[in-house]
């Protein structure tokens, strides 16, 4: 009974604001969509998923992020040995860049692919602005980063004498990849593909600002249907949709997701010197590090030039409000705002993942512990499979209004905290579990108590990846769009919400604008995720 | 058939692990490099393997330099210490790999046969999440001699285990190895390990071989006190309490049942403790003029602490060491 005492009281906090923050909104939303005039209308809500324009949305969700998965593990997989296995010469900070586009804001990404791919842009030439290739180019160049992370990371704790055994029973460098390597990679490919995956599939800034009107994924139309539509009903229908998909794929990747035996000593190989052979995997390599720069050198280059000439005069526009401008706040408050709530948003989430980490990774006792601990587990990783617009619109409508009138209160940093909440939980949760339990038992052995035991054993292995959890949630909540971009107040915007409005502005100079506020949110996601990585911090390579 | 290593020397790091070393192991014997862990001796066996570059120094097969031989195309199998079954085949598959690889034809037969060799029959289709620690080190060893490697390289493959499976299975690998008639190297820490499986034995300390031979010549002249403590002597007497012991000896390394209780032994002195065990008792004393050793009774005279015995010496226990020069 005491199990379930302790159990509770650290679950009880996350879950209550789970509840009020996500669950209320969400159903709220959905609700809205489902009832009309008071009663339930499910004909309504099946009629939504027999239109055709449905169809092709869920078509063309599920095909541009199958292809932008399938790309991102073939350029990933060489990637991922070269970095993790082989030793050169600036590999930390090759390391370190190919991280960066996963972090950096989605309205970002967007902008710098219209300036690569636009009619003016370097690669103009091949015509490609606007077409399904431009969008699974720009989710490719956001997930490439997750596959090598993540199977870099198992690619390096793997055993090297498996290999060295089937090695010297006369088995090439080839055979030794395919009958052992590969068998043993396949979890963490697996799952990193079913991560990507889910990332492609609801993505939304990427989709919105390269697919325009023309290519809708299911975010995005969830978004048209709400706001420009105001079909609230199929909005909620394929939030629904969008919710079960996603619930699914989240059971799947988590069975797949294999947690080493800590009991288990392992020998790592130690990288070692390329050799000729290895010319393949570096020259991919380069490649990825190519296709990760060229978007964003050509952003910098672009925000550098006003009137066909070097000049600063875009960055110096950004603390003035243009004449006729949208904005009513020049972009340095905004870069402010983006960096106060992105604090908030921090600390709100790691407290908020810390204690869902501790409830979810400890051992249970019995078989009903077990089954209550995954539920809860599953119940945090919601806000992965839920649209943030959804969520966003979602506390418009129920927070916003008696019973709770919560909307001024601070929404915008709750909403960040828990679109980054998944990520927080799966970069702490591999640890804990990770840690051999006797470890544990053994320091209450010796006389130390729950909170003691805390503080010896766990707390020592979560230092690095808190730091890891705290960088990405601060780099998430920056570059965060969708459900920022329905509660930020016009007064107080965010830079990505900033940056997003300067694109659609008629202004001439407004475009230049957005593109020094891009470099601006660029650098400073990038300055904090290359900090978190020089710290040590590792590996939300098990998400 | 012949493997040769020649003045071989690895780095980790810039810092020598294996210093100079020269071996030999004959067609069909085995020989056993001993040694205390950290010594090396894993080093040499890899870097026989092919797995570590040499700094300096050749390894050959027949004469042949294997500098530019990857270690898949050496021919040699290797045994590892836990075994490093493939854990998503099962037991035929692993034994079979090699031989797939090969695309040998009849595998299954070779595998049948493997299998009954290492006392296996029956786990075909068993996981190796399944098998005791004894078990794996069996299909570890078949999977090894699947393809008749030219040379068999072990790598502490009995450490793992428990005392007593590690006796029996030390036997077994000798009856194994020679009814296959494989050219061996092992390297191991514990010197009865290497006793029961090897014909020639190479002692190695601090990254350099300090002694080799056939197995019971180096047994009987261990070449210095280190050594000679590591192959299980108790203790080296130096100088006049050697030579009272043994006239003539200027260092003498005694075992532990080397002195015997016996009233016309030549030796006197005083019990200092006793300690019975299932087969005999035994006993520290403190000689006259030796200072304390260790001694043996029958179990039926169990002499007092303090107590003054005499003791008389089994020559056959001891060995003469050179003298420092």
């Amino acid at each position: 009974m005491r199990r379930y005492a302790t159990l509770a009281a650290l679950a009880l906090g996350p879950v209550l604001v789970l509840a009020v923050f996500f669950v209320v909104p969400v159903v709220g939303m959905v609700g809205r969509g489902f009832v009309v005039d008071g009663g339930l209308d499910v004909g309504g809500v099946l009629e939504v998923l027999g239109r055709e324009r449905t169809h092709r949305v869920l078509w063309f969700t599920v095909w541009s992020a199958a292809v932008a998965t399938v790309v991102s593990v073939l350029l990933g997989l060489p990637a991922a040995y070269a970095l993790h296995r082989l030793a050169f010469p600036g590999r930390r900070v090759v390391r370190a860049l190919l991280l960066v586009p996963f972090v950096l804001p989605t309205v970002v990404v967007g902008v710098a692919f219209r300036l690569l791919l636009g009619e003016a842009g370097p690669l103009g030439g091949l015509g490609l602005d606007g077409t399904p290739v431009a969008i699974v180019a720009g989710l490719v160049f956001f997930n490439v980063a997750v596959v090598i992370r993540a199977v870099g990371a198992a690619w390096e704790s793997l055993d090297a004498r498996p290999g060295e055994a089937a090695a010297a029973l006369g088995a090439s460098p080839a055979q030794v990849f395919r009958t052992v390597t590969l068998p043993a990679l396949r979890p963490a490919i697996v799952s990193a593909a079913s991560v990507v995956f889910l990332f492609c599939a609801t993505s939304y800034g990427v989709v919105l600002t390269l697919g325009g009107l023309r290519y809708s994924s299911v975010e995005t139309e969830i978004y048209l249907l709400t706001t420009q539509l105001l079909d609230l009903r199929a909005a909620a229908a394929l939030s629904v949709l969008q919710l079960l998909a996603v619930t699914a794929l989240l059971v799947v990747a988590g069975r797949l997701r294999a947690v080493p035996d800590p009991t288990l000593a392992r020998q790592l190989a130690r990288p070692r010197r390329p050799r000729g052979a290895d010319g393949v995997q570096v020259g991919l390599t380069l490649l990825v590090l190519a296709l990760v720069a060229a978007p964003l050198v050509t952003l910098l280059v672009g925000s550098l030039r006003a009137d066909d000439a070097w000049s600063l005069d875009n960055y110096r526009a950004l603390d003035r409000v243009g004449q006729g401008s949208a904005l009513l706040v020049p972009a340095s408050d905004a870069l402010v705002t983006s960096l106060r709530t992105a604090v908030d948003a921090t600390w709100m989430s790691l407290l908020l993942g810390g204690l869902i980490a501790v409830v979810v990774s400890r051992r249970s006792a019995t078989r009903g512990e077990r089954r209550l601990r995954s539920t809860l587990d599953g119940f945090f990783m919601l806000p992965l499979g839920v649209s943030a617009v959804t969520l966003g619109f979602g506390f418009l409508l129920t927070l916003g209004r008696p019973p709770l009138a919560l909307l001024d209160s601070p929404l915008v940093p709750i909403a960040q905290a828990l679109v980054a909440l998944p990520l927080v939980v799966r970069t702490l949760v591999p640890v804990l579990t990770g840690l051999d339990d006797r470890q544990r038992q053994a320091a209450a052995s010796l006389g130390a108590g729950p909170l003691r035991t805390f503080a010896t054993v766990d707390l020592p292995a979560v230092r690095r990846p808190l730091i890891a959890a705290a960088g990405f949630a601060f780099a998430v909540s920056l570059g965060e769009f969708g459900a920022t971009s329905f509660l930020a107040r016009s007064e107080h915007p965010t830079l990505p919400v900033v940056i997003f409005r300067l694109i659609g502005s008629p202004e001439p100079e407004a475009f230049g604008t957005a593109l020094a506020a891009s470099v601006v949110l660029a650098a400073a996601t990038a300055a904090v995720v290359l900090a978190v990585d020089r710290l040590g911090g590792r590996s939300f390579g098990a998400l | 058939m012949v493997l040769g290593i020649e003045d071989l020397s690895v780095s980790y790091d810039g810092v020598p692990t294996v210093v100079g070393a020269s071996l030999e192991v004959p067609d069909g014997q085995v020989l056993a490099v001993l040694g205390p862990s950290g010594c090396g001796k894993s080093t040499l066996l890899r870097a026989v393997a092919g797995l570590e570059p040499p700094s300096s120094g050749r390894i050959l097969w027949d004469a042949a330099d294997l500098a530019r031989t990857p270690t898949h195309k050496r021919g040699f199998a290797l045994m590892f210490q836990d075994g490093q079954l493939f854990g998503h085949l099962t037991v035929a598959r692993n034994v079979g790999y090699a031989l797939r690889l090969r695309r040998v034809r009849d595998a299954d037969a070779r595998v049948a046969e493997l299998l009954a060799l290492v006392g296996l029959e029956g786990y075909a289709d068993r996981l190796p999440a399944t098998l005791s620690g004894g078990e794996r080190q069996r299909v570890a060893l078949a999977r090894c001699l699947a393809v008749r490697p030219r040379l068999l390289l072990l790598d502490e493959p009995l450490s793992a285990l428990d005392a007593g499976l590690r006796q029996r299975l030390a036997a077994d690998l000798r009856t194994i190895l020679t009814a296959e008639g494989t050219t061996a190297l092992m390297v191991t820490h514990d010197h009865e390990e290497a006793f029961t499986v090897a014909d020639h034995l190479a002692v190695m300390r601090a990254g350099r071989v300090v002694q080799q031979g056939p197995i019971d010549e180096v047994w009987r002249a261990p070449a210095d006190p280190a050594t000679a403590v590591f192959l299980g002597y108790a203790q080296v007497l130096e100088g006049s309490a050697a030579a009272r012991v043994r006239p003539g000896a200027d260092r003498l390394a005694v075992r532990r049942s080397a002195f015997r209780l016996d009233e016309a032994g030549p030796l006197a002195g005083t019990v200092a403790s006793v300690r019975t065990t299932p087969e005999q008792v035994r006993l520290v004393v403190d000689v006259d003029g030796v200072g304390e050793v260790d001694a043996v009774a029958p179990l039926d005279r169990v002499p007092a602490p303090g107590a003054g015995v005499r003791l008389a010496l089994d020559a056959t226990r001891t060995a003469i060491l050179a003298p420092t020069t």
